[in-house]
């Protein structure tokens, strides 16, 4: 198509075409920028950090920061409870998330749109409003400075989120399936488990990812409940390993290249999905 | 009194409907947990915290009854009104700039060209930080010693000061750090807006000879306002609630509305009772946007055909 509108509009089309390029890598640029200063910081030398002019291109890199993050116990335990959070607030979502959405996507029943609104409302609600009563609470029951505390919480406010992609994913499958499927003698719950879970996998995996994401990025929750290396996540323990190693930004640097990079993977191998997903809700086809 | 015994029958009658209904009653089953969860962590607390923020309470105990006191106290207190300052300058400068990026890169890439995959993936990138990761690694750029912004910006002469020292320069840091962490989410939002319009309804007016000003105008600005809508209550009310990136960007020392509840119940809790106070005040400021949005400017939240 570019090369369509070159030959029409002739030098101006090329030069538009340029000036769109242009555009292009300047956007990405200032996209990726601070990832990849943050990763360059990350590989120098304490010396190179410190020099002024900052250097371009890095020296002599080195794998030291990341050793030395490595081999610290308190930033391993930090990436398990981050990932013990998310992947359980992501199963517990899933399950309730796709049981409601089926129901509101295909099912016919009077107090819908209440319900919708409700569930939407919680995507708008200010959580910070909620953590003193919250805290008192879990206080009450035992639930501070454990994992209950981070997923219950989680799970409640990623749940609009689940709900609403599902519901978007599962009005797209056909119906007739389930119609044949009730024809043969199928309740609702068989036909949901047999014949919607399956045709629907790749639309909870995307959402499966969405949720992940999303629980994994949770601070708030985490630092307000969770207050011993034990429980918390990375979320919480980078910006306090800032007050911790004062002067050593090489370690912040990499402590955040290391829990990005595998973000950016996902978001990479599933950009697709990722972005049909993100605006399935928002926009009416 | 007939209308509201006849009312009442009505409802009993819509309640047996509903149940009696063998597809209607597991429609209800299957919502009722994930609604539950719901009323029960999120929204069950609210009337707690408007309980709490009318005692003389603690972290400990609910105390007795004084009215709108903290509200009062709370209103008066300058750390409390720095919060608010700072959120409404934030929510206003953040919003408007990522709108109108947002709608120029949208408006930009909304046709074919080679390199969309990178492009979306540039999109993506920033999305997908979590956001206190991201204030840390700006925070390490804005650093004096080995930040490379505030390198440049004292390099061209654009600051006389650290940029993590002064509090103008921060909130200017957080806004744009914001704007980049979210235009590309609201350019993707719009952009898939964008492609919902139909070409011909492009092509026929310009056979009716519309310009390029009049065709914006006229066609993709309404045909996108529900969308533009969305976007903006979204990030209205994201920006309201902004927690994560002024507490870590600026290493606790800026304030916005979500930090001061945050100081007051969790770090020194002394405040606790002022901090439930401060809580209600955004739930109820927060639920009149979102009310503003809806009923004013007419957004729709149903998602019923």
């Amino acid at each position: 198509m570019a090369s369509a509108t070159a030959t029409k509009g002739g030098t101006r089309g090329a030069f538009n075409s340029v000036l769109f390029y242009a555009f292009l890598f300047l956007f990405v640029l200032v996209s990726m920028f601070p990832l990849i200063w943050i990763f360059k910081m990350s590989i120098i030398t304490k010396s190179e950090l410190f020099a002024s002019p900052p250097t371009i291109l890095p020296k002599n890199p080195t794998g030291a920061e990341y050793a030395q993050i490595f081999s610290d116990p308190s930033f391993q335990k930090a990436l398990l409870n981050s990932a013990i959070i998310s992947g359980v607030t992501t199963v517990i979502c899933l399950f309730f998330g796709s049981i409601a959405a089926y129901a509101i996507a295909r099912l016919r029943f009077r107090f819908k749109s209440p319900v919708m609104t409700l569930i939407l409302a919680i995507s708008f609600f200010p959580a910070v409003a909620i953590i003193a009563p919250l805290f008192v609470q879990y206080s009450r029951v035992g639930l501070i400075d454990t994992y209950g505390a981070a997923i219950i919480t989680d799970t409640v406010f990623a749940l609009p989120l689940t709900v609403w992609l599902l519901v978007a994913f599962f009005r797209e499958l056909p119906k007739d399936l389930e119609e044949a499927a009730r024809v043969d003698g199928a309740t609702t719950i068989q036909a949901f488990r047999k014949v919607i879970v399956p045709l629907a996998a790749p639309g909870v995996f995307t959402t499966a990812i969405l949720t992940f994401i999303f629980a994994w990025n949770e601070f708030l929750f985490a630092t307000t409940f969770l207050f011993t290396p034990d429980t918390q996540p990375v979320t919480v323990v980078i910006p306090n390993f800032a007050s911790q190693y004062t002067v050593d930004y090489g370690a912040q640097a990499a402590a955040a290249v290391v829990v990005t990079v595998p973000l950016v993977i996902l978001v990479l191998i599933f950009q697709r999905r990722i972005v049909s997903g993100l605006t399935a809700g928002a926009v009416k086809g | 009194v007939t209308t509201a015994t006849t009312e009442k029958k009505r409802r009993g009658g819509v309640l047996k409907e509903e149940f009696g209904n063998p597809e209607r009653r597991t429609a209800y089953y299957m919502i009722l947990p994930a609604l539950l969860i719901i009323l029960v962590v999120a929204f069950f607390p609210i009337l707690q915290a408007i309980n709490l923020s009318l005692r003389q309470s603690t972290v400990a105990q609910a105390g007795p009854f004084i009215g709108l006191e903290n509200y009062v106290e709370m209103i008066q207190n300058p750390d409390f009104l720095e919060g608010l300052t700072n959120t409404l300058i934030f929510t206003v400068a953040s919003v408007t700039l990522e709108f109108f990026i947002g709608l120029g890169i949208a408006l930009a890439i909304n046709r074919a060209f080679r390199g969309r995959g990178l492009v979306r993936a540039a999109v993506l990138v920033p999305w997908a930080f979590p956001t206190v990761i991201s204030a840390v690694m700006w925070r390490l750029m804005f650093q004096d010693q080995v930040g490379i912004i505030n390198y440049v910006a004292n390099a061209i002469g654009l600051i006389s000061q650290p940029i993590l020292s002064d509090r103008v320069l921060l909130l200017i840091g957080v806004t744009l750090v914001d704007v980049w962490k979210t235009t590309p989410f609201v350019a993707l939002l719009l952009l898939a807006g964008l492609q919902t319009i139909p070409g011909d309804v492009y092509e026929a007016a310009r056979v009716d000879g519309a310009n390029v000003w009049q065709r914006f105008f006229q066609i993709t600005l309404p045909l996108l306002y529900p969308t533009i809508l969305v976007a903006l209550l979204f990030r209205t009310l994201d920006a309201y609630r902004v927690f994560d990136l002024f507490w870590a960007l600026s290493n606790r020392e800026l304030q916005s509305l979500s930090t001061f509840v945050y100081e007051g119940v969790r770090i020194s809790q002394l405040q606790f009772a002022q901090g439930n106070a401060a809580s209600v005040f955004i739930f109820v400021t927060a639920f009149l946007l979102a009310l503003f949005f809806i009923k004013v400017l007419g957004m729709q939240t149903s998602t019923e055909e």
